[in-house]
């Protein structure tokens, strides 16, 4: 067997293998509504939020504050990458339900 | 009705300034109206596709499929762009001077509305999958009649046409003399902000995870989203120059990089063209 088809083989098995769901924290979607609404994350640190969405509906993940827009489809998860922050609160938002789903990530 | 119109405004109001620009960059180029259709349809049919595939897609790359596939597109359009505006440096700004094409020149131009007609589709592909998913949701969830959900889908499309067509009519109101050179600056301007968009996404798959401190913050001035005439002021900014109220050095560096790339690129293509025609320039 070859080299090139052995890292094609390989490349092609990183890709399609099933996602790792795994956060630092969860942050789930339910009726539109986070919880936790308030997420505490270690300041100048990276962190991975993992976004479990319970709803029936697709919603964005969305924060100017983060520079983060991550869509999760209903009755789905995904993994939300948060850079390293300087101490303080970060709001976020569902964009598609504005009205309910607000949250804040405090950095600290 | 009224949360599916500021939705779908926003959305069409990006790809739409992108499209009164790619317009007002080709006026005089023979069957420009018809690549952009191209473009505006493949868009369309991309924005359903991906919307439909969108756990697919996202689930791709240890869950990272949606950013890389934004970063992708969007630096697709960045090369798009910059080819463009190269060529045009060379016998494209000739050609939309004289608003005469024969043909090399003619198929050469279609080469051209080819690379602006991908910036087109990209640009409706990403808005309009976030409009399909929002507005599919919005049926699923039932509440607003299908009715009152359509009627708010389509003002806001007339109303995002309605800044296209402003855009593309402001562009036009400049001298047919300066409009290469106001067109060249806005699509070098596009570019860049593409690309440090693309440096987001890259930062939200896990991927250049150095340089992200923010050097300012002027979401005090200007936020880059939100409600009221500064959040849509500084959407369109974020759109059209790439306007940050927190940008990061990574972004920075890609911003200033494309730029410097692109203005390099076009003097260059200049310079190639000049030397070459011994036919001195008239007066």
């Amino acid at each position: 067997m070859n080299a090139t088809r052995f890292l094609t083989g390989l490349a092609l098995a990183s890709v399609l293998s099933a996602p790792a769901w795994a956060g630092d924290t969860t942050l789930t979607l339910k009726d539109h509504k986070f919880t936790p609404a308030e997420l505490h994350v270690k300041a100048n640190q990276a962190t991975t939020i993992q976004f479990v969405n319970n709803d029936d509906t697709a919603e964005e993940f969305d924060s100017t504050a983060l520079k983060v827009e991550k869509v999760v489809g209903g009755h789905s998860q995904g993994n939300v990458h948060i850079r390293a922050l300087a101490p303080g609160k970060y709001p976020f938002m569902g964009e598609y339900h504005t009205a309910t789903a607000q949250g804040v990530v405090i950095a600290e | 009705m009224l949360s599916s119109l500021i939705i779908v405004f926003r959305e069409v109001i990006e790809a739409g300034l992108i499209i009164g620009i790619v317009l007002a960059a080709t006026q005089g180029v023979p069957r420009r109206t018809l690549w952009v259709a191209y473009g505006i349809a493949g868009g369309l049919a991309g924005a359903c596709l991906v919307a439909a595939f969108a756990d697919k897609i996202g689930s791709l790359f240890a869950g990272n499929g949606q950013e890389l596939f934004n970063a992708s597109v969007l630096l697709l359009a960045v090369c798009m762009l910059t080819w463009h505006n190269v060529w045009m440096s060379g016998h494209g700004r000739q050609m939309a001077r004289e608003m005469k094409g024969m043909g090399a020149q003619v198929s050469a131009g279609e080469r051209s509305l080819a690379a602006l007609a991908i910036v087109v589709g990209v640009a409706v592909l990403r808005e309009g999958s976030e409009v399909v998913l929002f507005l599919y949701g919005n049926a699923l969830q039932g509440g607003v009649t299908a009715a009152a959900m359509l009627a708010g889908g389509a003002l806001g499309v007339l109303a995002g046409a309605a800044v296209s067509a402003l855009i593309y009519f402001g562009l036009l109101a400049i001298p047919p003399g300066r409009l290469f050179d106001a067109t060249a600056g806005l699509i070098t301007l596009l570019a860049a902000g593409m690309a440090a968009q693309a440096v987001n996404w890259l930062q939200q798959a896990g991927f250049l995870q150095s340089l992200t401190t923010p050097v300012w913050n002027t979401s005090w001035l200007l936020p880059e989203s939100g409600e009221g005439w500064r959040g849509i002021l500084g959407r369109l900014l974020h759109t059209l120059v790439g306007y940050t109220d927190q940008p990061d050095p990574a972004q920075l560096i890609a911003y200033i990089a494309v730029i410097a790339a692109i203005v390099g690129l076009m003097r260059w293509e200049q310079g190639r063209r000049n030397t070459g025609s011994a036919v001195p320039k008239p007066a």
